[in-house]
């Protein structure tokens, strides 16, 4: 038999009334969820908005655009440190995660703690864990295939617990479908063609993102961007030399954020890159490892 | 061994066979068997032909092996230094262990006991050292009034050399210990060998062999025993908070926090369950501690059985650390980072200590060596990582294939060059853009037939980017393979 000492009743009764208490606040605010005032492309520069929780979604032939999508996000928001919530499944399918890669990304990894459990249940529960563990910057949870538990109600449990002690929670979903969530972004990544460098060698990595829902904002945008690692930035590319097969010619970067001076003082970094551009014939052989 | 066959079962006699060669032979029998004039070594049909009714079974060595490890444990109520004997016996050290019991003989009294009501018949014996105790014990000799005298009327097998010794010492006219150790150890040393004369100054006792204990000692220990065993875990777990919150004022006084702790809750009927929990950082949080041990009961496969009740309890800890009082509270970020420690010890203890990991960077130019995964409860030592280029894109994938997966390639433009097309988990991928090889050689002062991988980072046509390699130069492969090892955001 279990006896529960008072402190737990008393902390019950400090809960509710501090629920009690938020939800007078909303209801005088006259605003039943929170709306995302940022404009749209405030996340290129500043990262998904903290102590929430998002999905992102990602065919399993673009699981590594996902998950370096996922690892930006928490870089351009600064969220430190991050833990890595995935499967066995995923370790066997996807391949497993490679420091030597996320380093080159931009990623601290001796900041980084990873999970590998033996299910969707356990992945579930550690998932709850740590989403109440405000140490934390970033929960990544990443879940291979459909993934059937990740459902409405294991969703808004994530919620409250991201808004309760500010992790900011990014549910990397490869191979799944959108469901009914609680989630207060979701996006699907795609792989895009790379800006190639000098010797037609691949470039920097570049997304395809579409924002397909948001919580009391605008959803259905996209965007193209590519990540800089030096500066902690995405750059949009151009949209129109970035599709078909024929965009060999090299894509040009727009600066962020136009309204924004904060933004476009560190988009004009990463502009001026040491880098020279694919069509400087001059240099053809590049330098590797 | 099969300990419940043996409690409470009629006069049926068993025999335990194993198969060697020329036949299956009986290796261990229960008393009914060894009235019936059975005797160990007896060919199965033989004892088959003399006791029809005998009841057989698989010997499992394995399965004695964990037992007595079983009962070594339990053993650990009266000393923490125990030893196995293998394959039955077990060495206890009891100097200045039995103040529990007024006197050596109550407690080899309690020990029988315990051991009588899961159907084992024991013998023991005390000696100064180990190896007299051990002799006296498995050895019968003639009556002697003090143990130096016991020792010397044992018969020559005690000494416990091979069976070709033993039949030439007794052919020399020595039957007994005391026969050898009459003679001179050079002569003994001389014709038996460096061995016969080591085991006779061991049994003479000047010269002492070790106990080979199965565990340290801990540190910091505390027990407590119930005159009336305990049957509810709950209470048990009340009791391991009070022990704990006693092994704290002891780590605090040595200003030191606990990292590995272990609970042992030892059943009256002599065995025991124990339960062990590790934190990342030293700890002294009582709360803590019994969150983690409830962890540690959740994830057991078989829950905590009491059986007849728990009559003592201890808790050691193995493993402690600096921990200063004042540590935690100097500055608001140390706290934030161990509410991560926090959470990577309790994933861990539910999880298992290899299932939550940090990176660890290792000397070695292969790319999955190149990196180690550790336990996150180790905290290990902040490792330098190569810092990439400025300007450069990410020149090794997040995701590694271990092992490489094969891929097929169908064109390459220059026999030395990537392939122009390839498919990989049945789906052709065209390459649009490509870099290298950048060549990994094999670690060829280890073997020398490694071939030399030469690796290109590829995109194709709809932006996926990948890390492949062609196994072997042509020069040293004839048909090089195609590898896809790694996947690039």
């Amino acid at each position: 038999m279990e006896t529960r000492p008072i402190e737990h009743y008393k902390n019950t009764v400090n809960e509710s009334s501090a629920l009690i208490a938020r939800l007078k606040r909303i209801a005088t605010m006259g605003m039943p969820i929170q709306a995302d005032d940022r404009s749209a492309d405030s996340w290129l520069a500043q990262g998904m908005p903290p102590a929430q929780l998002h999905e992102v979604f990602a065919t399993m032939d673009d699981a590594a655009c996902g998950a370096g999508f996922a690892v930006a996000c928490a870089l351009v928001g600064g969220a430190a440190p991050v833990m890595w919530l995935r499967t066995e499944a995923s370790e066997r399918q996807g391949g497993r995660l490679h420091a030597g890669g996320l380093v080159e990304i931009g990623l601290d990894v001796s900041s980084l703690v990873l999970g590998v459990v033996e299910d969707e249940a356990s992945l579930l529960r550690a998932a709850a864990d740590a989403a109440r563990c405000p140490g934390l910057g970033m929960l990544l949870i990443e879940s291979w295939g459909r993934a059937p538990k990740i459902d409405l109600t294991a969703t808004r449990r994530l919620m409250l617990a991201a808004e309760a002690s500010g992790v900011t929670i990014l549910s990397l979903r490869i191979g799944a479908d959108p469901v009914p969530s609680a989630a207060a972004t979701r996006w699907q990544v795609g792989a895009l063609r790379s800006r190639p460098l000098e010797a037609d060698a691949p470039g920097k990595p570049a997304f395809n993102i579409e924002l397909l829902r948001r919580r009391g904002g605008q959803a259905g945008l996209r965007w193209r961007v590519e990540w800089d690692r030096d500066t902690y930035i995405f750059n949009k590319l151009a949209a129109e030399t970035a599709a078909g097969d024929t965009a060999d010619a090299p894509l040009a970067v727009v600066p962020i954020g136009a309204g924004d001076p904060a933004a476009l003082s560190r988009a004009g970094v990463s502009v001026a890159a040491d880098r020279a551009a694919a069509d400087d014939a001059a240099a053809s052989v590049r330098r590797t490892g | 061994m099969r300990p419940h066959l043996f409690v409470g079962r009629d006069e049926t006699p068993v025999a335990f066979v194993e198969t060697v060669a020329g036949g299956i032979r009986l290796k261990a029998l229960d008393r009914a068997a060894v009235r019936a004039g059975l005797e160990p070594g007896l060919t199965l049909a033989d004892a088959r032909a003399r006791v029809p009714e005998l009841e057989v079974y698989d010997h499992d060595s394995h399965a004695d092996h964990e037992w007595l490890e079983r009962l070594a444990d339990g053993c650990q109520r009266y000393t923490p230094s125990v030893a196995l004997d293998a394959p039955d016996g077990l060495i206890l050290d009891i100097a200045g262990c039995v103040h529990e019991f007024e006197g050596e003989r109550r407690l080899a009294a309690d020990l029988e006991d315990r051991l009588a009501r899961r159907g084992l018949l024991v013998r023991h014996a005390f000696g100064d050292t180990p190896d007299t105790a051990r002799a006296l014990a498995r050895y019968a000799g003639a009556p002697a009034p003090d143990e130096k005298r016991a020792v010397k009327r044992l018969p020559v097998a005690a000494l416990g050399l091979d069976e070709d010794a033993t039949t030439a010492l007794c052919r020399a006219g020595l039957k007994t210990v005391g026969d050898v150790m009459a003679r001179p150890l050079s002569v003994i040393a001389a014709r038996f060998g460096e061995e016969a004369a080591m085991m006779i100054r061991r049994l003479d006792g000047s010269v002492k062999g070790p106990i080979v204990a199965r565990r340290t000692v801990a540190k910091i220990g505390v027990e407590r025993r119930f005159a009336e065993p305990i049957t509810r875990t709950d209470y048990a777990l009340e009791i391991l908070a009070e022990l704990a919150a006693e092994a704290n004022v002891q780590l605090t006084e040595r200003h030191e926090g606990g990292r590995r702790w272990e609970a042992r809750l030892f059943r009256a009927d002599g065995l025991v369950q124990r339960l062990r929990i590790e934190t990342g950082q030293p700890t002294r949080d009582v709360a803590l501690l019994m969150r983690l041990f409830r962890e540690r009961i959740d994830s057991l496969a078989d829950p905590l059985d009491p059986g007849f009740g728990y009559d003592l309890l201890r808790l050691d800890v193995a493993l402690a650390e600096t921990l200063d009082a004042s540590q935690l509270k100097l500055e608001g970020g140390e706290a934030q980072r161990g509410d991560v420690a926090q959470l990577v010890d309790q994933l861990s203890t539910r999880l298992g200590r290899t299932r939550v990991r940090r990176f660890s960077a290792r000397d070695s130019h292969i790319p999955e060596q190149a990196e180690l995964m550790l336990p996150a409860a180790e905290t290990p030592a902040p490792t330098a990582w190569i810092t990439p280029e400025k300007g450069e894109p990410p020149l090794r994938p997040i995701y590694l294939f271990d092992p490489p997966q094969p891929i097929e390639s169908m064109m390459s433009e220059v026999p030395d060059g990537p392939p122009h097309r390839f498919r990989w988990r049945r789906t052709v991928h065209d390459v649009a853009h490509s870099e290298g090889p950048e060549r990994i050689a094999g670690e060829w002062w280890r073997r020398e037939d490694i071939p030399t991988r030469d690796y290109y980072r590829i995109e194709d046509r709809r932006g996926r980017r990948f890390w492949i390699f062609r196994h072997g130069l042509y020069s040293e492969v004839e048909t090089p393979r195609w590898y896809l090892h790694g996947l690039f955001a």
